[in-house]
């Protein structure tokens, strides 16, 4: 038998047929639904006299659109108490399993999957929301679908897809003090690009990312989208078992150690063959910031904003123009010396225990620099109690950082919590296109370190001048 | 969804690489439970400035482009966010056909389940179909699906790649659901294997 990747595995396993010109029909395990894309999916159901096939493999949350601030008062803006309103209608009508906004255990889609053991090694997963590459950290197939997709998987429990093509991203060698999984990953962005990875599942691999626990190894898929991958995903490992134990909807038991046996077949095989392989040396990452608005403009905190002059192609220094324009940088500024209003620490890219843990060890007895503000927003319920506990809230507090309920947040400005024109803001989010976090916005891609650093110095700063 | 099979229209030229759905449509749009009403938001920002008046330079604000039904675009086409709501903007205003050198995967995908076109050529066309939306009004481009040609307003045509399935059910206005359907016993069948297979494996349930 030919030698297969990972990927190729998890795929060939879900293959329910194959027609004539190749697309699959492809079987889902897993089907993550939130308020903002599925409204119009459960209508088309509905139109049609659909069912959906299986509400057992399926859980919706609410996330995108929720406040962060006392939600015993309900939800202040009207457009966003409908969508939440007109989930809720629709998992009663058809018999999916919700949880809802007061449950501790509601939060982003993301976060929780891994974190109730709803996602596991060799599943399908998909949800309507580019970021469900995240899944892929514990060695599932996940990715990102749009609504009539959703209303696919609702109606069939299955996708019609074509394979991807398979790509290497192998990141060799041990990270230096200082830098973490967001900053591989926007190193990863910074060379190939956000086509880089377009029509290719990235497996990442090498010493780096064997290193990282399952939080770092979900950052780095979690952007994934931001190199244009369809998905990314790591092999399982002790790393991945260890933290798939015990969760409350993965198999127990017996159970876990049959699965367990059946993941440790997914590791790609010796001499499988991937279209495209990239290598970065680890050891060479420097803390990662971005410039622009495009998750590729990034430089190390050590760096300066570019000069688009020396940029020969002319569409792309027109390109960069605009973004330097929009950004207010000038060619040649010191990265490090970049001043910043807002700073936001949370998202599915960071808004896990880890990333709370890492803020809060640059944050501790220090203080918030006068005139910014900054956000912490735990990506889960459960994430916000677990920091409780170890008396992380007390250390943002006491550092004059607010500590919010958990949701998707400034990550995309759906809630209250938005950038202002003008506002700059350092963010642990993943997408810094324009107005993202609100209209005119600028926003500043880094890891929580990074952004803890920013909010106690009032600047982009090198970390490891603060450790 | 409409059936796609020729489509004559104007062109929009719009030269720019990387165009996210963040600009195509805004999050703050994305609070409808509705796939209609949202053309009058597509490329909000580019469009409006911050009183909400038009702003006269981008070109979907001009004439004769405010009736264009074809856009031609730069490389990497709808990247970012999966949101629908990006094609269904464009569907709103009027868009049914997208030319560009390449696409974002899932807005690629997005964009057939909504009977939009999107027609990946190589650069140099683009480019000489980005002259010929110049032209505007003189500028009718046709697609003709079935034979998977773009004729230039000077006549000449360029062939299109693309995927025979995608292009069976645009021509049909068909829905995938209903093809999936049709494969419901594999499906069963599948089901039942894995059970068979994996009895451990559990199911959700979140109580
Ligand atoms: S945190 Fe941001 S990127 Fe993640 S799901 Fe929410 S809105 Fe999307």
């Amino acid at each position: 038998m030919t030698a297969r990747t990972l990927f190729d595995k998890v795929w060939d396993a879900h293959v329910v047929e194959t027609l004539p010109d190749g697309t699959c029909v492809l079987y889902i395990d897993r089907h993550l639904v939130h308020e903002v894309t599925s409204p119009q999916a459960f209508e088309g159901l509905r139109l049609a006299g659909r069912r959906v096939r299986r509400p057992e493999a399926t859980v919706a949350v609410v996330d995108h659109n929720v406040p962060t601030s006392d939600r015993r008062l309900g939800i202040q803006e009207e457009e966003s108490r409908i969508q939440v309103e007109t989930l809720e209608r629709n998992v009663a009508e058809f018999g999916v399993p919700y949880i809802p906004l007061l449950d501790a255990r509601q939060g982003i889609v993301h976060i929780i999957g891994p974190e109730q053991g709803i996602s596991l090694p060799a599943h399908t997963i998909v949800c309507g929301d580019s970021h469900t590459s995240t899944h892929g950290a514990l060695g599932a197939l996940a990715f990102g679908i749009g609504t009539s997709e959703v209303e696919h998987v609702l109606a069939t429990q299955t996708l019609l897809q074509k394979p991807a093509k398979n790509m290497l991203v192998r990141v060799d060698g041990q990270l230096p003090a200082g830098c973490g999984a967001k900053d591989i990953v926007l190193a990863i962005i910074g060379r190939i690009g956000t086509a880089g990875g377009t029509g290719h599942v990235i497996e990442y691999a090498g010493e780096a990312i064997r290193a990282l626990d399952m939080a770092g190894r979900m950052t780095v898929c979690n952007m994934s989208i931001e190199a244009g991958a369809r998905a990314g995903m790591i092999a399982p490992d002790e790393t991945t078992f260890a933290y798939v134990k015990g969760r409350p909807l993965a198999p127990q038991g017996e159970a876990f150690e049959q699965a367990v046996a059946w993941w440790k077949t997914l590791p790609s095989d010796d001499g499988a063959q991937y279209d495209t392989v990239v290598v970065l040396d680890a050891a060479e990452i420097v803390p990662q910031v971005t410039w622009g608005t495009s998750p590729e403009t990034v430089a190390p905190i050590t760096g300066m904003v570019p000069d688009p002059m020396a940029e020969p192609d002319e569409a792309k220094r027109a390109q960069m123009q605009r973004m330097l324009a929009y950004m207010d940088l000038t060619p040649g500024q010191k990265l490090a010396e970049v001043a910043i209003d807002m700073v936001f620490i949370g998202s599915c890219t960071n808004g896990r225990i880890e990333d709370m843990r890492a803020a809060a060890a640059v944050a501790k007895g220090r203080k918030v620099a006068p005139g910014v503000r900054a956000l912490v927003v735990p990506g889960s319920g459960l994430v916000k109690q677990a920091a409780e506990a170890e008396g992380l809230d007390a250390v943002f507090l006491e550092a004059g950082f607010e500590w919010r309920e958990a949701g998707c947040s400034m990550c995309l400005g759906m809630n209250p919590d938005k950038l202002t024109a003008g506002q700059r803001c350092a963010s642990t989010s993943n997408r810094n296109f324009e107005g993202r976090q609100g209209p005119g916005g600028r926003t500043h891609l880094l890891s929580p370190a990074m952004a803890a650093a920013a909010a106690v110095t009032g600047r982009l700063v090198d970390v490891r001048e603060l450790v | 969804m409409d059936a796609f099979t020729t489509l004559t229209g104007i062109a929009a030229p719009l030269p720019v690489a990387n165009v996210d759905t963040d600009k195509i449509i805004p999050a703050r749009f994305l609070k409808t439970i509705k796939r209609t009403g949202l053309g009058v938001h597509v490329f909000d920002t580019l469009r409006y400035d911050e009183q909400g008046a038009e702003r006269p330079e981008f070109v979907l604000n001009r004439e004769p482009y405010r009736r264009a039904e074809i856009l031609i675009a730069h490389e990497n086409f709808g990247c970012g966010s999966s949101r629908e709501h990006a094609p269904w903007a464009l569907l709103d205003f009027g868009i049914r056909c997208i030319i560009a050198p390449s696409f974002a995967d899932i807005f690629h995908s997005n964009s057939f389940k909504n009977g939009i076109l999107p027609i990946a050529l190589p650069r140099e066309m683009c480019d000489l179909l980005m002259e010929d939306a110049q032209l505007g009004e003189n500028a009718r481009v046709t697609i003709d699906l079935a034979r998977q040609v773009v004729v230039r307003p000077n006549g000449e045509e360029i062939a299109f790649e693309i995927d025979p399935f995608r292009k069976h059910l645009l021509l049909e206005g068909l829905d995938d659901i209903g093809q999936t359907l049709q494969h419901e016993p594999s499906i069963d069948r599948y089901e039942t294997g894995r059970a068979a297979e994996k009895p451990w494996m559990p199911a959700i349930s979140i109580a």
